[in-house]
């Protein structure tokens, strides 16, 4: 594949940095993981953390197509016109992995329409601890699992909690009501993934999704710099 | 030429996007027409013989080098439903980017240029089969394949059809498949001598109103 | 080539515009052509200088509503039938407004002489000028075999309203085979290019579900209007059958599905009244 290809014309290849006019194009975040582990509230949350200080956009990947972006507008987290929904033919892992040409379309037409953008996050509808995003879509991505759905998940591991860059263990204050042994989680995940981060959240806390935005800002530091 | 690159071209993981698009198959899967391996036969016939006849000659007349800007007007014409034009272009977008990649040359490039929409996919399926080194018949092949491929892979999803009918479907139009793929290059050939109304104009009248249907609905599993 | 139709010569095919094939260029069968032309009389009105028709193409002028003239086909005989040969050719010139309908419904019938039967409908309108062309239904009756083809060619500043309704089969009975043509173009561009075949004959899976999926009554109300270039109509559903799609062009179609003519008829004139 030639990356100098794109000077003859519009950018062909979907991992190129650079828009067709030269710009640097905005940073790709993916958020993947087990339905329900709480991918959409952790869009939400993140984008009225970060809206005042970045522009931003989301794609959604839900298998009921617009239902997430319907949350999304219900919640106004964020214009209309910055949140796009793509259909992913009944395969959610298909559409951001296998064949992401839905997705490519759609973060580069909300640059085209709402940009510059620094910033989209791409949330893929909810599947299984296989799902990966490809790179060709997602400069970094990060998967969502939560201690409702068994403290044994990090330990058993997959390519979404072994490979992402950042991991999320959501819904921390229900541990003790569905009897989820957060140490344990905490400390199979560390084991599966060596060195890459590990965050245990709870949105409803006090805190909530602060530790993920600073994870994301320093993403964006790294990709403009 | 090479005729391996026809494979790679038709492959139904060639990421162009149509894993998404149903073909029509989802309307017709809630209206109740399609409820087992039998529909999705005659279902996919019908396409086969409209739009897949179309969409073939068009394929076909790209590859043998005819105007594009023409053909996609040409394209347009024979597509009343502007669901349909807008999933059209979006597929001729997304096969476009895959194309330029797999078989990157200034042609492809100039059509990136002028469509940045995107064009009708069928177009943009002959242009890359000429990039490709493919001829005509391979293009239209590629075309009509797609035309019954893709319903059949959809309602193996929507019905979790036993997916072994749903091939069975496929292997037993193959022969028809020929047949309409002989007379959307024969009209090909035509277009070039005579002009575009020789394109074929095929159309199913239920894919066109069932596509403004489906376009309506709050959620969907497939964009078309 | 003898010439075996039994019609030719009966009251009402006048020898104008009607006449059998030439030997040796195509099977024997009516040749019927009727042609109107539709001009500006300069006093707000419209005359007819031109309106050529007989036999199953017999055109009478009927009273009109202000600018507009208005001409019936009356069709003094039944057809077409296998074999024969219908045009009909209207022409509306700048500023001229032409309605133009049909006495009856057009019934396809099998015929003696062999080969299908044709009907050809050419229709211009010129710059400021509107044509409405509403004829009755087609009806294609067991063992005809008819090809229509419509091709409205349109100036950039030209209306028409147009309507087309197929039956397959009078009450009951299986249809023949029917294909139709529609071609519009508007200022030489090709706004719509579409064809229809249906009935025993037709391509494969004509009557399933990507098709008509057994509805016996299909249409399409094609309205052109320049207004529509920058403000086409949204696209709309009408029922569950019939969709309202705005096209590449300065013009909006209506397709319509419906288990009969009747009921197609209503959906069709619910579109004409939506368009205003």
């Amino acid at each position: 594949m030639h990356l100098d290809h794109s000077h003859h014309g519009p950018a062909a290849v979907s991992a190129d940095a650079h828009r067709p006019d030269g710009t640097r194009r905005a940073l790709r975040i993916g958020l993947g993981g087990p339905v329900g582990s709480g991918k959409t509230a952790t869009v939400a949350a993140l984008c009225r953390q970060l809206r005042d200080e970045l522009s931003l956009a989301v794609v959604t990947n839900d298998i009921y197509t617009r239902e997430d972006a319907e949350f999304l507008l219900r919640e106004a987290v964020l214009p209309p016109e910055r949140i796009t929904a793509v259909e992913t033919g009944a395969c959610p892992h298909t559409a951001i992995r296998d064949d992401i040409s839905a997705n490519l379309e759609a973060v580069e037409d909300l640059e085209e329409t709402v940009g510059p953008l620094d910033l989209i996050l791409v949330e893929s509808g909810g599947d299984n601890l296989t799902a990966t995003f490809s790179k060709g879509l997602v400069d970094a991505q990060i998967f969502v699992i939560d201690v409702a759905g068994g403290d044994d998940i990090p330990r058993k591991g997959g390519p979404g909690v072994t490979t992402a860059d950042l991991l999320i263990v959501n819904k921390t204050d229900l541990a003790p009501y569905v009897g989820s042994d957060l140490a344990r989680m905490a400390a199979d995940a560390k084991a599966q993934r060596a060195e890459l981060p590990v965050i245990l959240q709870s949105l409803r806390g006090d805190s909530g999704v602060t530790e993920v935005a600073a994870w994301v800002r320093e993403r964006l530091t790294a990709w403009t710099s | 030429m090479t005729h391996a690159a026809l494979l790679v071209l038709a492959d139904g993981r060639f990421p162009a996007g149509g894993h998404a698009h149903s073909g029509g198959a989802e309307a017709a899967v809630k209206a109740g027409r399609i409820s087992c391996a039998a529909d999705l036969e005659d279902f996919c016939r019908g396409r086969l013989h409209t739009a897949g006849l179309v969409a073939g000659a068009l394929a076909a007349a790209a590859a043998l080098g005819l105007d594009p800007r023409e053909l996609d007007a040409a394209a347009d014409a024979r597509t009343p439903s502007p669901a349909l034009r807008l999933a059209a272009r979006r597929l001729g977008r997304q096969l476009l980017r895959a194309a330029r990649a797999s078989w990157p040359c200034p042609e492809l490039d100039g059509i990136a240029r002028s469509f940045p929409k995107g064009a009708h996919q069928p177009v943009v399926l002959g242009l890359a089969a000429r990039a490709a080194g493919l001829g005509p018949a391979e293009a239209a092949y590629c075309a009509l394949y797609e035309s019954v491929s893709g319903p059949a892979t959809a309602t193996v999803r929507l019905l979790s059809l036993d997916p072994f009918d749903a091939t069975g479907v496929l292997a037993r139009l193959a022969p028809e498949l020929d047949a309409v793929a002989r007379t959307a290059v024969d009209a090909a050939g035509r277009a070039a001598a005579e002009g575009l109304q020789a394109l074929p104009a095929a159309s199913g009248p239920l894919l066109e109103i069932m596509a403004e249907a489906h376009a309506s609905w709050p959620a969907r599993l497939f964009a078309s | 080539m003898t010439l075996t139709d039994t019609r030719i010569g009966t009251p009402g095919t006048a020898p104008t515009g009607v006449g059998t094939e030439l030997p040796g260029t195509a099977p024997a069968g009516v040749r019927a052509d009727a042609r109107i032309v539709a001009r500006a009389d300069g006093r707000g009105g419209t005359a007819l200088p031109v309106l050529d028709g007989s036999g199953p193409l017999a055109v009478r002028r009927v009273r009109g509503s202000g600018a507009e003239a208005r001409v019936m086909v009356v069709g003094a005989m039944s057809g077409p039938l296998g074999g024969d040969r219908f045009a009909l050719d209207a022409r509306v010139e700048e500023g001229a407004r032409l309605w133009l309908g049909s006495a009856a419904a057009t019934l396809a019938l099998p015929g003696q002489a062999p080969g299908e039967a044709r009907y050809d409908v050419r229709l211009a309108v010129a710059d400021g000028a509107e044509l409405h062309w509403l004829p009755e239904q087609l009806i294609s009756a067991t063992g005809s075999d008819l090809r229509v083809t419509t091709l409205a060619e349109l100036a950039a500043g030209a209306r028409l309203v147009l309507r087309e309704e197929q039956v397959l089969g009078r009450a009951g009975e299986r249809p023949g085979l029917l294909t139709t043509r529609l071609t519009l173009r508007v200022a030489g561009r090709t706004v719509l290019d579409q064809q229809l075949s249906c009935g025993p004959g037709a391509p494969g899976g004509w009557d399933g579900p990507a098709t008509l999926a057994g509805h016996r009554a299909v249409g399409q109300l094609l309205v052109v209007r320049p207004e529509f270039a920058e403000q086409p109509p949204a696209p709309r559903m009408l029922g569950d059958h019939a969709a309202l799609m705005p096209l590449p062009g300065p013009a909006a179609l209506l397709t319509a599905l419906a288990p009969d003519a009747l009921r197609l008829r209503r959906v069709l004139d619910e579109g004409r009244a939506l368009l205003g």
